[in-house]
């Protein structure tokens, strides 16, 4: 199935239905059908062909939504970038997957500079309110809606097309794209929906953001199957979040640990959550202790623990009913998938081991966008001719069953919000400072997972710390902006002559 | 029921030192969105909250942890008259 087909066809056989809820907005698989349909022609009128790469720098909301489908819908695919990703990551991304058009906020402040330095672009979709500029390369999208086609455009795609880039922090520091085609998302989506037991009359709400695979895969499956999506902006008010679990009586909830603890400090004794089925915990392991207080505050709800890695979208979720005998492991391969481990010299290791997780399935993506060296060594030979596996850079451990235990990453990223921070990228932003060298890690944080710490030597200079981080938030998204600062006079060094990070933790 | 000016004031000092990390003050318009301008995350909330305590000796429950209340220093300043005003 082609991944535009997840709306027309649930829009075809329950058009009616609410599909998507966001704020005061309440849509139906017609209507977004219909909107996605608009936006796909106009797109199509700016210049967009088969296979290019349409690219969305908005909030969770209803055009990031339409925008997905219409990319997909005009035979182009999808590329989602963090609505607080700044200026030169946006365009270092758009040049790299050469964006042909951009679905962008109104208020954008640097639209002149996207246009003069990302020669690519043929149009920008101007969402909300703000510009009202007289450029016919800037349709906007009310615009768009109000006076737009809404016959579905012909499709020419296969399932072996181009359905998205998903860019993800690697320990160069360089974001890469990992290449989804529309076959993967299908197989993953429906193994996903499978073994969640996601039904029709769900109600999800997601408070992820859709440029986060996660969260991407919350709108996905919610459609594939016809669920009704809420879809919310940010965790920011966890009371509203409440309040919306209670009024729209949500049935899935999907998080990450850093929600999960804010959750649990919650008074939630005013809310009514009984309607909740079933939550997801994914993006880092929760700690044992919140697994039984999440169990004893939510009675009655089920808890999946997962595990996954953007080159494979989710790899390994632990089936209910085990949590009790190993709430420390993340499970078996997802349904129709399966993963072994190896050691360094790549050899398969029996149950009891510890050793890298390597995936095959169809989940298993087609590699990164235009880095085939990066791609060779996350994607290689699988058993049969032109088959690849993933080796996920993750070492595991298995019980005798076969159960898998997460036991650490092979490179240094850093995992904080259930987010993956290359610590390459904030340390080559703060090294953009004049006399500047930096260090930076990850500590244990109760709340984070990880928080950001980052170890200065300024030369020639000095720097407060709220200089340090004031230049960080300018230039990353939040999650990547360090927690701590400490100065110090000198890095320690490994006898290789670099940093040793170790000595830093 | 009357607003301290000395609230919002302090509010703004509070949040650009803390969240815009400036010496140049608040520099956003007193209705404007925490959350639409990036101003606030979710864990800047929860400092947010815990200044708000201290610093006025009021106590937020966490059912009053809503964007109504919260996500501008208008609201919040609203806020803070009202839980002052009930317990006086």
């Amino acid at each position: 199935m082609l991944v535009q087909e997840f709306l027309s066809r649930t829009a075809a056989r329950l058009g009616a239905k609410t599909a998507l809820i966001c704020g005061q907005q309440r849509l139906t698989f017609g209507e977004l059908d219909a909107m996605a349909n608009r936006l796909a022609n106009a797109l199509a009128a700016h210049g967009v062909r088969r296979g290019d790469r349409v690219a969305i720098h908005l909030p969770n909301g209803v055009e990031a939504v339409v925008g997905i489908f219409a990319a997909l819908k005009a035979g182009a695919a999808f590329v989602l970038v963090n609505s607080s990703t700044k200026e030169d990551k946006l365009k270092y991304i758009l040049n790299n997957c050469r964006a042909t058009a951009l679905l962008l906020p109104g208020r954008c402040e640097y639209l002149e500079e996207l246009w003069r330095d990302v020669p690519s672009l043929l149009c920008g979709v101007v969402c909300g309110p703000g510009l009202g500029r007289e450029d016919p390369r800037l349709p906007s999208f009310a615009a768009i809606q109000e006076e737009g086609d809404a016959a579905e455009p012909p499709c020419a795609n296969i399932d072996l097309d181009l359905a998205c880039l998903v860019y993800t922090s690697g320990s160069t520091g360089e974001p890469k794209g990992v290449i989804c085609d529309h076959s993967n998302v299908d197989f993953a989506s429906g193994s996903i929906l499978a073994y969640l037991g996601t039904r029709e009359d769900d109600v999800v709400l997601s408070v992820l953001p859709l440029s986060f695979d996660y969260g991407l895969y919350q709108l996905l499956m919610a459609f594939k199957i016809g669920a009704t999506l809420v879809l919310e902006r940010t965790f920011t008010y966890p009371a509203l979040i409440l309040q919306r679990i209670q009024e729209e009586r949500v049935t899935v909830f999907p998080g990450v640990p850093t929600i999960f603890a804010m959750l649990l400090q919650l008074d939630r004794s005013a809310f009514d959550l009984s309607s909740l089925r079933f939550i997801t915990n994914t993006a880092a392991a929760l700690p044992p202790s919140h697994i039984v207080e999440l169990q004893a505050g939510f009675p009655g709800v089920t808890l999946f623990s997962m595990y996954g890695l953007t080159e494979t979208k989710r790899t390994l979720y632990l089936p209910p009913d085990q949590l009790a005998l190993r709430p420390g492991s993340v499970g078996i391969p997802i349904p129709g998938t399966e993963t072994w481990l190896v050691d360094e010299e790549g050899n398969r290791l029996p149950p009891g081991s510890t050793g890298e997780l390597v995936v095959r399935g169809r989940h298993v993506m087609r590699g990164y966008w235009e880095a085939p060296e990066a791609t060779a060594r996350r994607y290689r030979p699988g058993p049969l001719p032109g088959e690849r596996v993933c080796y996920s850079g993750d070492l595991f451990r298995t019980d005798e069953e076969g159960y898998f235990y997460f036991v650490s990453r092979k490179d240094d990223i850093i995992k904080s919000r259930g987010e993956k921070v290359a610590p390459k990228e904030v340390e080559n932003v703060l090294q953009m400072l004049p006399g500047v060298m930096a260090a930076v890690v990850g500590v244990p944080d109760p709340t984070l997972g990880e928080a950001i710490k980052a170890f200065v030597v300024a030369r020639g200079r000095a720097y407060s710390e709220a200089e340090v981080i004031a230049h960080c938030r300018a230039h990353l998204e939040d999650f990547m902006v360090p927690r701590y600062v400490e100065f110090r006079d000198e890095l320690p060094m490994t006898s290789s002559g670099k940093i040793s990070k170790l000595a830093l933790k | 029921m009357t607003v301290d000016t000395a609230v919002p004031s302090k509010i703004r000092d509070f949040i650009a030192r803390n969240f815009l990390f400036s010496d140049q003050g608040f520099g956003y318009p007193d209705n404007a969105s925490f959350l639409e301008e990036g101003i606030i995350d979710s864990l800047g909330i929860i400092e947010l909250v815990s200044f708000v305590e201290k610093e006025f000796a009021i106590s937020v429950a966490d059912q009053e942890l809503l964007p109504a209340n919260f996500d501008s220093v208008q609201a919040l300043t609203t806020y803070i008259a009202g839980k002052q005003a009930k317990a006086s």
